[in-house]
């Protein structure tokens, strides 16, 4: 309970903006509760006693001399277990219990804690007493589901000696460990732990990333690969995919726990993850996907100032799991909705605006949040180390990749994926443009990927990626001239180009098998398409007809090779052999005929 | 600010305020600038509270507070600020929000786009009052739309399925024919196998009263009007009651589907007249503009409104959604469609190359789209062949496109002879695929058989998006089929 002299007096109500006077004992970022409804707000700007707040809920029937009670904490998350399978709004309300509190729609003022109190949780100690720990140290674990062994770490900033530890069912409050600390003062540990969102938490180094993440979708892995503590961005106009994609990689990355935060964005697509994930089998394991899953869900109807709290909340959850040493990948749809509700607070505020009325500090906030992302050596004696991989969605007005954000973005993500228009209106997906996007990461991964798919892998995406580029040249030419003023051999480098982007860069992630593709069979498409390439180039040398290499029928079956199951794509090989062999025929059909 | 608490007579000033039954009314307004009013000295303000403005004339009108600042009220005057004066014009504050009365008798009524009576009828006995704002769906109590709606127009259908619960919006241009699309869905759509027809709650935000007519005499012919709400703002009614318009549109919807349990199909039209509205507020308000002078928060503000249809657990009902936009300009990048498009859940969008094609409904296949339609179609639910179907009929059409406009620039001589069987199929698609009569109600397979007799005019090695049992099944049948037809023919 707050003292009646830190309880503050609100002055003004400007939608999610409350300016309150007398609030000399809170500091900047400290969580108040604004009026008799206590809604939730978090302190942005304080000028002597003057505190401007953002509420995280609805103001409206709110005005001034109302009052406004300190907390005197940070906006912070909760972290332990409980937080897989769940879905939490902008500042970590659990979604499922407001629903079974206040029905199908949000009031306001409800208090819930994130992590559930009366759930019980079986602790397995992992040291002994008398043992000295260190910050990062792990405890002890509790299996929170099949696919997530939740490791219960010494909290930042503290170290010394166990006295105690314990075994057996527990709930979070419940203390699990005693450690005596440097002062010699005990310090009663439970399996939860607080963190300020808006602090990176800490680790002992970063490295460079150098391990493949692999998605399952062709047109990322083989040409623009994600790394394993990477950060890649997503621009595109509405309705060009990026939430797709984004649902894609929540599902078929190769991380061990996924964040997905839906920032601003449709309440459907939030329903979608939830009534998919369940049902879906994560690839290695066969397991549900939701049991890596960790959803965060401020839709663009829930109020804007959550929005912004929304990437944080995201982020810090990520860095947890990552702080255990997973492997850890959040997805935030879109950040373009956070950047806007920068901007409608910073409005409010009357702050200088910089471009397009974005805030002046817009292009750092979105370098911090990137910055978070990386390969590190966690805290902790063992040398375990943790990944957080992030990947952005932006929305540009128009599509117009010279908005803020996305040129923010674009200067602190090593990978773009280029949404495009056009090939989404042509239901070319994944629409991201094979000539416009980049990765930065193509050389790191490059030693990993030979390692596992061998060098063919590396020489065949290059020279796919080279015939798409000659493709683009020679299309000019044909807008120009028609046709006819292509060469046998540059049509056929056409047609070789029109089979890549067909067969193997569209993907079609609905349905059940094309949806994901694993490296191995990437790697066999790939070559498939490749191999008619080059042996109907050979034959063309030989004095083919080039209309008849077009026509072989067995480029149906090049075609096909995306529906064919994972556990049969040795299959695609004998394809490719099919493919040598009907190219072969024709040549002896023609020396015949000729 | 001097306190003027205490009601009394002495000075002009003091007497502005006079106590009625409790409630207060201010005669401080300092300022008049637009549709806002700056009323000093108030006591006991809230964020968001209707306000009653009563002006010498006696006329009263309504107004919402947009700021509080100690004693200050920034109020907005839904009927605007004409001859409102300093000094004689008297504020109330109402001590609530906008709220409009709720109950089954709003069906086959119509109101304001205040929600007030507007047919002459006595106002409604309402089972409650409700908040126009409305509280945000949780996402975890929703319900994914995936119920197909037949709405008998092959290009919706076919391949921008709509289903229940959806917003799908229609991208227009001033002088299209959106609304005669509109009142086509309004009159097919059905759920196959339900009887149950939907309820409507029409919206009209700034339409003429020709084009508000249109709707009110189709509905009544068919008999959609007995399950009807109407909220009508019109062309002479005052601009910024349309900011209010589609919230009360929603409390009403929300009530029939959620509280009543009735299947909701919402119209709302013109969206652009509405944030131009909003844009008239910003401006007066001195707001940093966004866009074309929008403001920033048109995003938020537009998702707030449209997000308030969908599907809820455990409830029967659904709101199904509708909004119509004229794009300024014809272009797609313009603020309104464009905040829009990145709300809803897909569009369909009117061209007006095709209008003076004569394709009817001049829809342009290729950017439209249905973002839903994955999970309301197939087995079960339309036809085991559609997603494959809708892949290859849209690939094919684009490339048709493409050939189409390099064979205006070369000829079509230039053309490859497989770049003309496309180009072929484009117009044959245009022709009797998306043209179709307004009165014309095609089921679903009727849909789905066009398709493939389409497809057929091209290679069957070109059905790359389509799976083999589908190509045997529906491909393989239709070429058989036609190739009999010509025999026939022949002989
Ligand atoms: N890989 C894919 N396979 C099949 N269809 C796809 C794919 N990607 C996108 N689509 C289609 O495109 C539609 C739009 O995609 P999505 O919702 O991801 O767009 P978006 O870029 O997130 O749009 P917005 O910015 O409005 O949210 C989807 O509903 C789906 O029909
Ligand atoms: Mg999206």
């Amino acid at each position: 309970m707050n003292r009646a002299e830190d309880v503050g007096r609100i002055l003004k109500v400007s939608g999610p903006l409350v300016v309150a006077e007398g609030m000399g004992t809170s500091r900047m970022y400290d969580v108040v509760k604004v009026s008799e409804k206590r809604l939730i707000g978090e302190i942005i700007g304080l000028e002597g006693k003057r505190a401007s707040i953002q509420v995280y809920e609805d103001t409206g029937g709110i005005g001034p001399g109302e009052p406004v009670y300190p907390t005197h904490d940070p906006l912070s998350v909760e972290l332990g277990p409980g937080l897989v399978a769940a879905i939490y709004d902008g500042i970590q309300r659990p979604l499922s219990d407001i629903a079974a509190r206040t029905g199908s729609f949000i009031s306001r003022g409800v208090e819930i804690p994130a992590l559930p109190r009366e759930r019980r949780w079986n602790f397995v100690p992992q040291v002994k007493k008398g043992q000295k720990v260190t910050v990062g140290d792990i405890l002890g674990t509790v299996s929170e589901t099949v696919l997530i062994e939740h490791r219960i770490m010494v909290p930042p900033d503290l170290s010394g000696e166990i006295v105690e530890i314990k075994k057996g069912m527990f709930t979070v409050e419940d203390t699990v460990a005693v450690i005596k600390d440097k002062d010699g003062k005990k310090v009663n540990l439970t399996m939860m732990q607080r963190w300020p969102v808006r602090r990176p938490r800490p680790y002992k180094r970063k490295h460079a990333p150098y391990e493949i993440l692999s998605t399952g979708q062709r047109v990322i892995d083989t040409f623009y690969p994600l790394c394993k503590g990477g950060t890649a961005c997503v621009p595109g106009p509405f309705g060009s995919g990026k939430t797709v994609i984004q649902h894609q990689l929540a599902k078929w990355a190769d991380a061990e726990v996924i964040i997905y935060v839906g920032c601003g964005e449709r309440g459907n697509e939030m329903t979608d993850v939830l009534i998919e994930f369940p049902e879906l089998a994560d690839p290695k394991s066969g397991e549900p996907l939701m049991k890596r899953t960790v959803l965060i869900a401020n839709t663009s109807n829930m109020p804007v100032a959550a929005r912004e709290a929304s990437v944080y909340t995201g982020i810090t959850i990520a860095e947890y799991f990552r702080d255990m040493g997973y492997s850890v990948a959040l997805m935030a749809d879109s950040t373009s909705r956070w950047a806007e509700a920068m901007r409608e607070i910073s409005g409010r505020l009357e702050e200088m605006p910089g471009e397009e009325g974005y805030p002046a500090y817009l292009s750092a906030r979105i370098a911090e949040f990137y910055e978070r992302a990386g390969l590190v050596e966690c805290l902790g004696s063992d040398d375990r180390r943790g990944a957080l991989s992030v990947i952005g969605a932006v929305s540009p007005p128009g599509g117009d990749l010279s908005d803020p954000v996305v040129q923010a973005t674009l200067r602190v993500v090593k990978v773009f994926w280029s949404l495009e228009a056009n090939l989404a209106y042509a239901r070319h997906f994944p629409a991201i443009s094979w000539l416009r996007s980049y990765s930065l990461y193509t050389p790191s991964v490059a030693e990993s990927v030979r390692e596992t798919l061998g060098a063919k892998f590396l020489e065949d995406s290059k020279e796919a990626m080279r015939l798409l580029q000659e493709e683009d040249e020679l299309a000019e030419i044909v807008r120009l001239i028609g046709i006819d003023a292509l060469s046998p051999k540059e049509r056929l480098i056409m047609e070789a180009a029109r089979s890549i982007r067909e067969d193997f860069l569209h993907q079609n992630a609905f349905h059940e098998i094309d949806t994901y593709a694993s490296l191995d069979k990437q790697a066999k498409m790939l070559s498939a398409v490749l191999r008619y390439y080059r042996e109907a180039r050979k034959a063309l040398d030989a004095g083919a007809d080039l209309d008849d290499l077009i026509e072989l029928p067995v480029r149906e079956k090049i075609a096909r090779t995306r529906y064919i199951p994972e556990g049969d794509r040795e299959r695609i090989p004998k394809i490719e052999e099919e493919v040598v062999e009907a190219i072969s025929s024709l040549k002896r059909k023609e020396e015949v005929t000729s | 600010m001097t306190s003027q608490k205490t009601p009394s007579t002495k000075t002009e000033k003091t007497a502005s305020k006079q106590k009625l039954r409790g409630i207060i009314d201010y005669q401080t307004i300092t300022s008049v600038s637009g549709p806002l009013l700056l009323v000093e000295g108030v006591e006991g303000v809230k964020y968001e509270e209707l306000v009653e403005i009563f002006l010498p004339s006696g006329e009263r009108r309504r107004g919402r507070v947009l700021e509080v600042n100690q004693d200050k009220a920034l109020i907005q005057v839904f009927e605007g600020s004409a001859g409102i004066g300093i000094g004689q014009t008297r504020v109330r504050f109402l001590g609530k929000g906008i709220t409009l009365g709720v109950s089954e008798e709003l069906l086959g009524r119509v109101f304001d786009g205040l929600g007030r009576p507007r047919d002459g009828s006595p106002p409604l006995i309402p089972e409650e009052f409700r908040d126009i704002n409305g509280l945000p769906i949780n996402p975890y109590a929703r319900s994914y739309p995936n119920e197909f709606i037949q709405t008998g127009i092959s290009c919706i259908d076919g391949l921008n399925t709509l289903v229940r619960g959806q917003k799908l919006p229609l991208f227009s241009g001033s002088g299209l024919p959106h609304n005669r699309m509109a009142a086509q869905i309004v009159r097919q759509a059905r759920i196959l196998g339900a009887e149950e027809e939907f309820a409507v709650v029409f919206g009209a935000m700034g339409i003429t009263f020709e084009e508000a007519q249109f709707f009110i005499d189709d509905f009544r012919r068919t008999g959609a009007l007995e399950r009807a709400v109407l909220f009508l703002n019109l062309a002479d009614d005052p601009a910024i009651e349309r900011i209010a318009t589609p919230r009360v549109v929603f409390t009403a919807a929300e009530y029939l589907a959620f509280t009543k349990d009735y299947h909701v199909l919402v119209i709302l039209t013109d969206i652009t007249n509405y944030c131009e509205a909003l844009r008239e507020i910003s401006a007066a308000r001195k707001e940093i503009p966004g866009r074309r002078g929008y403001p920033g928060y048109l995003y938020t503000d537009l998702a707030t409104i449209y997000e308030r249809s969908g599907r809820i657990k455990g409830s029967e009902g659904s709101i199904t959604l509708i909004p119509i936009l004229t794009m300024p300009e014809d272009d797609k990048t313009h603020p309104i469609p464009d905040l829009t498009g990145y709300i809803t859940e897909g569009q369909i969008i009117l061209s007006r190359t095709l209008h003076h094609k004569n394709v009817s409904p001049p829809v342009d296949v290729l950017p439209s789209l249905s973002r839903l339609k994955d999970k309301g179609i197939g087995a079960g639910k339309t036809r085991e062949d559609h997603a494959d179907l809708f892949n290859q009929l849209y690939a094919a059409y684009a490339r048709g496109k493409e050939a189409a406009e390099l064979a205006v620039i070369l000829g079509e001589a230039a053309l490859t002879d497989i770049d003309k069987q496309f180009m072929g199929f484009a117009e044959s698609f245009e022709r009797r695929y998306v043209s179709q009569d307004e009165y014309e109600d095609r089921t679903i397979s009727e849909t789905l058989d066009l398709g493939w007799e389409l497809l057929i005019m091209l290679p069957r090695a070109e059905m790359k998006r389509v799976r083999d049992e589908n190509l045997v099944k529906y491909y393989d049948k239709a070429a058989a089929k036609f190739k009999k037809s010509e025999e026939k023919h022949a002989s």
